[in-house]
């Protein structure tokens, strides 16, 4: 992410070596080598995740928090100790700070029912903007339907940026929450989340940030971003599917109810009263996904190991080289043409629709995303139905950019 | 994987210039396709007299499979009555999910559309247009079918 970047200062990524981690990218796809350039909707694991993973697994699972015996305080031990790693990726103040959830769909769900649910009114306002991912326009909606409150929403503009003037706009007495994306998913847009962090507080707004795109290819330091809610899911950061983060400021977390009643979240239960456990347990009913945690865990090692700036400045060299190939190819037109973006490529090629490009790709091994991204109000924004998709990651190469390249032209060919 | 399979040249001409398209006048049967995962939308208006097809077009947009479809579909389901409509539906059906065999010959040039079989991802981008048509068919008013 550019406002992160020190190339001077990071040794450059060993691809090769990175490579040699993910061994699902040694797969043919219809007799040609797999080109993923899907990292953006889920990344592959890296056997060190794996690894951690089946170590877990085979050699310490029981249910955690419960048990005196042996491998229930393993377990526990290894939980917890992901809890804490998740804390330090972060530089969070607390590991009460930090939530398991599934995914970032869930944080923003448990921070819509759990904070603005019981607080918001009629004529209080939640604010958003034109890129979010579904998973922040839907929670907030619901919100809406159950409260009174109002949603409104900082219009993007062509280059798929979110204007400052008009997000402040937007900003007001009313306002009581302003939720958007650090990176956006369908776009590669990086937000100034810090600037809008701080405008938003000095309305006087609590701040939900959605980092599912931003913490694979960004230091988050959410103290230094000010901010209030943060949310990410694993497997888009090399680690699992179903294990997630949400990040909250103690504060906010401590005043707000639990989401979910059960096992865990409880210190005492009777038929007439029961009590809630304190942070982080009152937000974790039932058996969390432990090895997903420790799978999460793993992968910010990993990530940390290879240095998330390497893996920035490497996508970013990525990003620049698909950038300036797809403009040289007749017919491409790129949405999203961000100032400051991560690497994330959409475009549609004149007269091929988006899933038949993505057939024709396939049929090539390259494997991008096709369809509205689960962004369907930047699609219309654009006037477009779908797009392609390619997305980098830390495992991606030159050579997958002119595999791109190549099956684009062929799609040209199909449809000549 | 054959893509001339999937996009025969049929296919690639119904795509760039689809037959029947726009809105029929005096139209008194109508239904909504969406595909949500892909954001195709088509939209179907028929003109019943009695059981017969007397006339029909689609609107809408979608990928060339998707459009070709329901190009080729309107071209051989028009003067059809109801019945024969359906069973051509049914037809449809076993030719885009059934492994393999040869096209039903009465099927004519919608077996352009048997390669899509291999391509499991597209089956519904060329189902949307015939789950339309059904529901226009069986509706007196205008219906939204999903193929989600």
């Amino acid at each position: 992410m550019a406002a992160n970047l020190s190339l001077k200062a990071t040794p450059p990524l060993d691809v090769e070596a990175v490579r040699r981690d993910f061994p699902i990218l040694a797969t043919k796809v219809h007799g040609y080598p797999l080109v993923y350039l899907d990292s953006a909707a889920s990344s592959q694991r890296a056997l060190p995740v794996l690894r951690a993973v089946q170590e877990y697994e085979t050699h310490s699972h029981a249910n955690v928090h419960r048990g005196v015996h042996a491998l229930s305080q393993a377990a526990t031990a290894a939980f917890e100790g992901a809890r804490e790693r998740v804390r330090r990726f972060i530089n969070a103040a607390s590991v009460k700070e930090i939530i398991f959830v599934r995914g970032t769909t869930e944080g923003i769900n448990l921070v819509a029912q759990a904070y603005a649910r019981p607080r918001f009114r009629a004529g209080d306002e939640i604010l958003i903007t034109g890129l979010e991912h579904h998973a922040n326009i839907v929670p907030w909606q619901m919100v809406c339907e159950q409260t009174g409150a109002s949603l409104r929403v900082a219009p993007i503009n062509r280059r798929g940026e979110v204007p400052f003037d008009e997000f402040l706009s937007r900003l007001g007495p009313r306002t009581r929450l302003v939720a958007f994306a650090h990176v956006s998913n369908a776009l590669g847009t990086v937000l100034p989340v810090k600037r809008m962090v701080e405008a938003a507080h000095a309305h006087g707004a609590v701040v939900l940030i959605d980092g599912a795109q931003a913490v694979p290819h960004a230091h988050v330091d959410v103290r230094a971003l000010g901010a209030d809610f943060y949310t990410f899911s694993g497997h888009k950061m090399y680690a699992p599917t179903g294990i997630g983060v949400l990040y909250g400021r103690q504060e906010l977390l401590a005043a707000m109810p639990p989401w979910q009643g059960g096992g865990d979240m409880i210190l005492t239960v009777s038929f007439e009263k029961t009590t809630y456990n304190e942070l982080p347990a009152k937000f974790e009913a039932g058996t969390p996904n432990i090895s997903g945690a420790v799978g999460l865990a793993a992968a910010m090692d990993y990530l940390e190991r290879l240095g998330i700036d390497a893996v920035a400045a490497h996508e970013q060299r990525l990003l620049e080289l698909a950038t300036a190939e797809l403009a040289r190819l007749p017919d491409i037109e790129l949405i999203g043409t961000a100032a400051h973006k991560a690497a994330v490529l959409s475009f549609t090629m004149k007269g091929v629709h988006a899933h038949d490009l993505g057939t024709i790709l396939d049929a090539e091994g390259v494997a991008v995303r096709t369809g509205h991204h689960c962004a369907m109000p930047v699609m219309t924004f654009f006037g477009l139905p779908a797009t392609a998709r390619a997305s980098f990651g830390c495992y991606n190469t030159e050579e997958d950019v002119k595999a791109l390249v190549s099956a684009l032209r062929r799609a040209r060919g199909v449809f000549a | 994987m054959d893509l001339k399979e999937l996009y025969r040249d049929v296919i690639l001409d119904h795509n760039r210039h689809p037959r029947n398209f726009g809105p029929l006048e005096g139209a008194n049967h109508q239904a909504e396709g969406n595909n949500p995962l892909c954001g195709d939308r088509l939209i179907l208006t028929v003109r019943l007299n009695g059981e017969r097809i007397e006339d029909i077009r689609f609107e809408g947009r979608g990928c060339a499979i998707s459009t070709a479809s329901a190009s080729l579909m309107t071209e051989a389901v028009k003067g059809r009555d109801r019945a024969s409509a359906r069973q051509l539906f049914d037809k449809m059906h076993a030719l885009l999910t059934q492994p393999d065999g040869a096209p039903d010959p009465s099927l004519g040039k919608l077996a352009a559309l048997s390669g899509v079989r291999e391509f499991p991802a597209r089956v519904k981008c060329a189902s949307l247009c015939w789950h339309t048509l059904n529901a226009a068919l069986a509706s007196e008013q205008a219906a939204t079918v999903s193929t989600e």
